[in-house]
């Protein structure tokens, strides 16, 4: 079963906790430049928005990788890279359109979320729920349930107000 | 490493920035964060300069664990001679300013003499810049922020600057980073404002090492857990501090109308309105507990204004203490006071104080400029804010602080005045709690509710339990008593708070993780495992303890050099005289014992070994070696 790391962006409270242990995890020390995911925040304006890589489906990063480092793992769900094979030319840093690849600053390499391996530290961590990992197939069942549940309150009351 | 952090001395007037590393030995004297900012001032301070002038010294300073594994390690603390009060300034503040200057290689900054002209201090990844600041000066809180970001070109910049309020030496001005996240007391933005210091821009890439990661990750998400899991916690993720006024309110606790009742009847500004105005809330650096929501002003001349908070602090200086019942003046008020980057606790029982003396006929319509400053008038405390902000009319007055403003009004408007060493009171009402009370009367900073409040004595806890938490590391044996209008074993609540609290201030975590509002939070034992999981610095709870007790007492060692005695830790006498009108009836007619009071203040002054003048004796200073002090390591 295919598993995502689905992003609620309404539910984060914009505290970075995900970079921390996403750095701590990958590189044994805090630095938010090391972390695969980041909080880009408007903070004039009270918005978050938690951003990383999205494992694409038609990944712009495996297609514009000269080695062939970069390859689909369907079988975690990933984009997968394979360090021995990239050569560090960052062309997949150029292709991403979301910045989802990296650099570290430290080994020099590209860097992006490998999802832990199947058991996300980030997701582990985020007490409000805002990073989940959850199966693909009920991805959209869930958001349904969140909106239902917002919708059903106002047909409840219209509901009750009629009767 | 997280040790490998350096401290700067950054001259403004010389323009000369030196860096220099922190010796492990310091980090085991006094940690980090306010417990070396102690250290620091004691150090670099001269007794009865004047807290305004080029003499006096800034330090902001990140805790020996701000921006580790440590749950909400966001802390960043302030310090300087105080403005205010004239005793020690030190003041602690949420964010991400205190993690950031980690990042950039940076612990602790001391800040002396002054710029020819507005500046702010650039500092990037090890290096530290002095930049001008001419177009910076006169702009609000988010203003200046926004425009170091564009003219940095990095909206990852994070900065922590002064409002009109700092700049025009406001002796309350604080400090403020973000929408909300403030050093609000002791007036550390005016001590800005006197050295021509706009901001503090910083930003860094630097690892943060952690010396034992996986075991680091391990311990934080157990800590994480256990903090969740409690009903505090959970209770604060949806209203924020603001839940604190039902119980408070209900009971008869809280100041209103000044100090002539202790309940606000037909409250209408409890936590719930907050639901017509929040559109989310949001939480400081590597914090679950989110206690902060974001909101909008629906009406009036702020509609559809973005701010952040409030706290039970605005609840009271917008609220019950100026005997406002309207939420809505609640959110205007916090959203002016962080605009001007004013103390809202300050401002707000300044302004109640100033309707006291405006009922009595000692402020007349004439020192007001006509404004009706009577109870429950909305917009006349809302004037006064912006008033005070800019030292106009009486608000000039006022923005001096308790001590110079009464100096200054003059008749008997001192005695009405809720202060401790020329420092206001939060709104709460101490005279049925005597632990409270001598917290706040004996707090080095002047009077104060985050240095050594023992809040769950309200909770009536069972004695072992008061024991099991009350009864170490250290040990004591005396008596502890589960009613809160007690004053027997109160001295002990108190000291012991007040070392938990130091301690947890010098680590850079926030307090509403520690036992303060909850007795299920962490304390000594969690400390000494955060620490050593992120920093390999082995100390023993009863260590940390030592730690902290050295670093209260320099704090108070500061205060006697500056001339402070026995009769500063007192409170004003209305504490003693009029009793409680209203509240409960385990509260109503209440207030203070002296004689009690007395023996209370002396047992306190046992349990730290100071004499009955408060001094530290010899043997204390020899036990803390502090008896070199000034030692000039740093």
């Amino acid at each position: 079963m295919e598993m995502i790391l689905a992003v609620d962006h309404a539910k984060c409270t914009g505290c970075r906790l995900c970079e921390q242990v996403c750095s701590v995890k990958h590189t044994g020390a805090n630095s938010p430049s090391r972390s695969r995911i980041h909080i880009i925040k408007w903070p004039l304006e009270g918005f978050e928005l938690p951003m990383l890589c999205q494992q694409c489906e038609e990944a712009p990063c495996i297609a514009v990788c000269p080695k062939d480092a970069l390859s689909r793992d369907t079988m975690l769900g990933r984009v997968a890279l394979d360090y021995d094979l990239c050569i560090g030319c960052k062309m997949c840093v150029m292709a991403c359109p979301f910045g989802g690849m990296g650099i570290d600053s430290e080994s020099r390499q590209v860097i992006k979320c490998d999802l832990c391996d199947g058991d996300p530290t980030c997701v582990r961590f985020c007490d409000p729920g805002a990073l989940q990992f959850v199966p693909a197939s009920s991805v959209n069942l869930r958001k349904k349930r969140d909106a239902g549940l917002r919708l059903s309150e106002v047909m409840r009351r219209s509901f009750a107000t009629r009767r | 490493m997280a040790l490998n952090r350096k401290i700067a001395y950054v001259d403004l007037a010389t323009r000369e920035i030196r860096t220099a590393p922190i010796p492990v030995e310091m980090r085991k004297l006094y940690l980090g964060g306010r417990g070396l900012d102690a250290y620091l001032l004691y150090n670099h301070l001269q007794a009865d300069i004047e807290a305004l002038g080029p003499a006096n010294v800034l330090t902001v300073s990140a805790g020996l664990l701000t921006g580790t594994l440590a749950s909400a390690s966001a802390r960043t603390h302030i310090g300087a001679k105080s403005p205010l009060t004239g005793v020690i300034g030190s003041s602690n503040m949420g964010g991400f300013f205190g993690p950031e200057l980690r990042f950039a290689g940076f612990d602790h900054l001391v800040v002396k003499g002054k710029a020819a002209g507005p500046a702010y201090l650039w500092i990037h990844d090890g290096e530290i810049e002095i930049r001008e600041a001419d177009h910076l000066w006169g702009q609000d809180i988010p203003t200046t922020q926004e425009l170091i970001w564009e003219e940095l070109r990095d909206p990852e910049v994070k900065v922590l600057c002064i409002g009109v309020a700092g700049e025009n030496l406001v002796r309350f001005a604080n400090v403020m980073t973000g929408l909300k996240d403030a050093a609000g007391r002791t007036g550390m933005g005016a001590v800005m404002g006197s050295k021509n210091l706009k901001a503090i821009a910083v930003r860094g890439t630097m690892d943060l090492e952690i010396r034992f990661p996986e075991r680091a990750l391990e311990y934080n998400s157990r800590l994480i857990e256990q903090i969740g899991s409690t009903k505090f916690a959970q209770t604060m993720q949806k209203w924020g501090t603001m839940f604190i006024y039902g119980a408070t309110n209900t009971t008869g606790l809280i100041r209103t109308r000044n100090f002539q009742l202790n309940q606000q009847v037909g409250g209408n500004i409890e936590c719930e309105h907050i639901e017509e105005y929040s559109v989310g809330t949001a939480g400081c650096y590597g914090c679950i507990i989110h206690c902060r929501h974001k909101y909008l002003i629906k009406d009036g001349p702020f509609a559809g204004t973005y701010a952040e908070g409030p706290e039970y602090t605005s609840q009271g200086a917008f609220g019950t203490e100026v005997g406002c019942n309207n939420f809505e003046t609640i959110l205007i008020g916090n959203h002016l006071v962080n605009k001007y980057g004013l103390d809202t606790l300050e401002t707000g029982s300044m302004i109640a104080w100033a309707m006291e003396l405006y009922e009595k006929g000692i402020l007349t319509d004439k020192d007001t400029d006509g404004l009706r400053l009577e109870w429950g008038n909305d917009e006349a405390v809302l004037e006064m804010v912006t008033r005070i902000a800019q030292r106009k009319g009486l608000g000039d007055i006022l923005a001096e602080g308790p001590l110079r403003a009464a100096k200054r009004i003059g008749q008997d408007s001192l005695k009405y005045c809720i202060q401790v060493k020329g420092m206001s009171n939060l709104h709460s009402d101490e005279r049925a709690t005597p632990s409270l009370a001598l917290g706040i009367a004996t707090s080095t900073r002047g009077s104060d509710h985050l240095r050594s409040r023992p809040a769950i004595d309200l909770y009536h806890l069972p004695e072992p339990l008061l024991r099991k938490i009350y009864g170490g590391p250290k040990p004591y044996d005396g008596p502890l008593s589960s009613d809160y209008t007690s004053y027997v074993g109160k001295a002990r609540m108190v000291q012991w708070q007040e070392m938990m609290y130091e301690a947890i201030d010098s680590t850079g975590i926030c307090k509403y993780h520690t036992i303060f509002l909850s007795p299920n939070l962490i304390a000594f034992d969690e400390l000494a495992q955060l620490i050593y999981y992120n920093t390999g610095l082995e100390f023993t709870p009863e260590e940390i303890w030592d730690i902290a007790d050295r670093a209260y007492t320099l704090e108070r060692l500061f205060n006697i050099r500056e001339g402070r005695t026995r009769a500063d830790d007192w409170l004003v006498d209305r504490y003693f005289d009029e009793p409680t009108p209203v509240g409960l009836p385990v509260v109503r007619g209440k207030c203070l014992d002296r004689v009690k009071f007395k023996q209370m203040l002396d047992e306190y002054y046992e349990l730290h070994g100071w004499d009955e003048d408060g001094v530290p004796r010899p043997e204390t200073l020899q036990r803390l070696g502090l008896d070199g002090e000034p030692s000039h390591k740093l």
